[in-house]
């Protein structure tokens, strides 16, 4: 099984998704290159999880290809899709951290399921290592969720993700309901982490300071379609949606706070 | 791919220096082995140790928590420790680990009732729990009384159509349920009871047996339990439900009162509901052990209805309903009132709804017997 070291790290063509008459997606084509933090913007029902949850095969697209490592996703055996969800790391809202498990039980739960051998110790050892990573206090391993704030649990929701040190992060609006500072952390924990880890990073969010900090490209959902380019490229875009999104006043304010 | 590829090579490149040598891949699915690895190795002490990482193709994080964890146990035995020849691109990953401490993990703390003292604690813990439990129930029956001495004089304010829909959900939904397993008590009824009195030749007795029995007690407890299990649970996990996404608080905020607005058609809904299932159960049951006598005794119709007849006294219908509406009554209580102890998250929903189902089975079987006494003593 060689990967395809050269192509994008993700490739979807020709994705249709739909619930029941209303169509999400149709033919969208996207392409993710190997070590970039992709940003996904778009209005409020425009499928945005939705792509990131067809991507993770939380969702099965009506029609459409979607390749992973080059890989095709959508076909492959049980073993195989095994072996790949090692090898991605996913960040949900608000963590969906298991309730009943502590954080350091939460990261060690994918290193139990994929390495059934590994000694306790070590694994203790590991979830601290990530407790640590993620910038939260020693002592959060033995919390619950339920007595962490909201982005003490996204942080451990991202140590959890990062539990196999995965290729490729996939986030769902990482910094949604964190107070500013928090989600400015955030962000840069994302992106120190990205650079030193070498990850592929696949951003949804709505958070413009979060485009303006740490990504390197941003793909646009419009007319159930997608447009990838540059911030700059975006900028020059004169689809009223995308205008109005990176020239609004957020938008505007966003860009002078990077500038 | 997950060939053994990772290995750890000492070497004495000269007296008091040494040179450890790490190859291959240094990765989380390596990691149990190269744990192993150096865990079995004899640490020097006071020596001059080189760490050289020319061999390591890939690190990740838990590569370099175990690279960084093997210098910082060679120094603690005061070796003079250097890492040399890392390869660029994985300078930042253990950089990004180091720069959070080698931490070792804390020990896992013994949970406190695990222990014999922890464990008399956990017991004292959970009687006050009861305690306070009881109290706040009473409580709550009592704002209940009041919100309802207060529509009494304003018989509009009361909600007729939410009235009605409790109705339908908790009554007429039930009836197939209710219906069926009456009937199969019944007949399981009628079995047992031929079988064990044909013994004395007094099968006949079987009629009696079936209709004390199901009228006085097993119809109205199978009922109140069939609802409690049905209607109980729904109403924890609606109120819970909207507990959890304020729905309750929205209703305050807006001047609704919730024990008005939630509480009383529920409540009104089964004390009104539950008797007449509990006839229906009757019915059916007796329906059941009827088809049951007919078949294995041999009797007739006429002969079932005529020794039903002289078994049932006038008291034995009514023993049974009066205690209906108060069952009734003991189920929607208990329901809304742990419906409203559910705190914001989604586990206490679940957590609640499987608590009302067990403490209103409980209370009703309490009531019950509290029944059995009152009519005991009346001679009934």
């Amino acid at each position: 099984m060689p990967d395809d070291q050269d192509g994008p790290i993700i490739r979807v063509r020709g994705l249709v998704n739909r619930f029941g008459r209303q169509t999400v997606h149709d033919g969208l084509d996207l392409d993710v290159r190997r070590g970039e933090v992709i940003g996904i913007v778009g209005g409020s029902g425009t499928g945005k999880s939705v792509l990131l949850r067809t991507i993770v095969g939380l969702q099965r697209p009506a029609t459409g290809g979607i390749e992973v490592f080059g890989r095709d996703v959508l076909h492959m055996r049980e073993r195989e899709r095994r072996e790949l969800e090692s090898r991605w790391g996913v960040l949900f809202q608000d963590g969906a951290l298991f309730s009943s498990l502590t954080v350091a039980q939460n990261i060690e739960v994918p290193l139990k399921e994929h390495f059934h051998h590994m000694p306790l110790r070590l694994m203790d050892e590991i979830a601290a290592t990530k407790v640590g990573l993620v910038g939260l206090p020693e002592e959060a391993g033995d919390k619950f969720p339920s007595q962490l704030s909201g982005g003490m649990r996204k942080r451990a929701g991202l140590a959890r993700a990062l539990a196999l040190d995965p290729e490729i992060l996939f986030l769902d609006e990482p910094t949604a309901g964190l107070d500013p500072i928090a989600a400015a952390d955030f962000d840069k924990l994302i992106g120190d982490l990205q650079s030193s880890l070498g990850l592929t990073v696949f951003l949804v969010t709505h958070d413009l300071d979060t485009l303006f900090a740490i990504c390197d490209r941003v793909a646009v959902l419009v007319d159930k379609k997608i447009r990838v380019g540059t911030l700059e490229q975006h900028l020059r875009d004169n689809h009223p949606w995308i205008h109005s999104y990176f020239h609004g006043p957020r938008g505007r304010a966003a860009q002078h706070a990077e500038a | 791919m997950a060939s053994a590829a990772a290995s750890i090579a000492v070497t004495e490149d000269a007296p008091g220096s040494l040179v450890v040598q790490a190859r291959g891949r240094w990765l989380v699915a390596t990691a149990e082995q190269i744990d192993h690895t150096l865990r079995g190795l004899d640490l020097p002490q006071g020596k001059k140790v080189t760490f050289d990482l020319a061999g390591v193709d890939r690190l990740d994080t838990a590569g370099a928590w175990l690279v960084l964890r093997t210098e910082h146990a060679l120094i603690e035995r005061g070796n003079n420790v250097a890492i040399r020849n890392l390869r660029p691109n994985f300078g930042p990953v253990l950089e990004q680990v180091r720069a959070h401490g080698v931490v070792e993990p804390a020990p896992h703390p013994i949970p406190p009732h695990h222990t014999f003292v922890g464990f008399l604690a956990h017991i004292g813990e959970i009687t006050i729990g009861i305690g306070r439990r009881f109290y706040a129930i009473l409580g709550f029956v009592g704002v209940v009384a009041v919100t309802i001495g207060e529509l009494l004089p304003h018989p509009r304010r009361l909600r007729v159509v939410a009235t009605l829909v409790q109705m339908e959900q908790t009554g007429v939904n039930a009836l197939p349920i209710v219906g069926l397993l009456s009937f199969l008590i019944g007949i399981v009824m009628a079995y047992q009871g031929a079988d064990q009195l044909r013994r004395f030749g007094a099968e006949i007795y079987t009629v009696n047996l079936l209709g004390i029995s199901i009228l006085r007690e097993l119809g109205v407890l199978l009922t109140a339990i069939i609802i409690a299990g049905r209607s109980g649970s729904a109403f924890t996990a609606q109120i819970g439900t909207m507990q959890v996404n304020e729905e309750i608080d929205a209703l305050r905020t807006l001047g609704l009162d919730p024990v008005q607005v939630l509480v009383v058609p529920r409540l009104l809904a089964l004390v009104v509901t539950l008797p007449l299932l509990s006839v229906y159960a009757d019915l059916m049951g007796l329906l059941g052990g009827c088809v049951m006598s007919l078949a294995t005794l041999g009797l007739t119709l006429p002969q079932f209805l005529s020794q039903l007849q002289g078994a049932v006294g006038e008291w034995t219908f009514w023993v049974g309903i009066i205690k209906a509406p108060v069952f009734g009554a003991t189920i929607a209580l208990i329901g809304c009132f742990e419906g409203f102890n559910v705190s914001r998250s989604a586990e206490s929903v679940g957590k609640l709804t499987t608590l009302s189902v067990v403490e209103s089975i409980f209370l009703v079987i309490v009531s019950d017997a509290a029944f059995s006494i009152i009519f005991s003593l009346l001679h009934i």
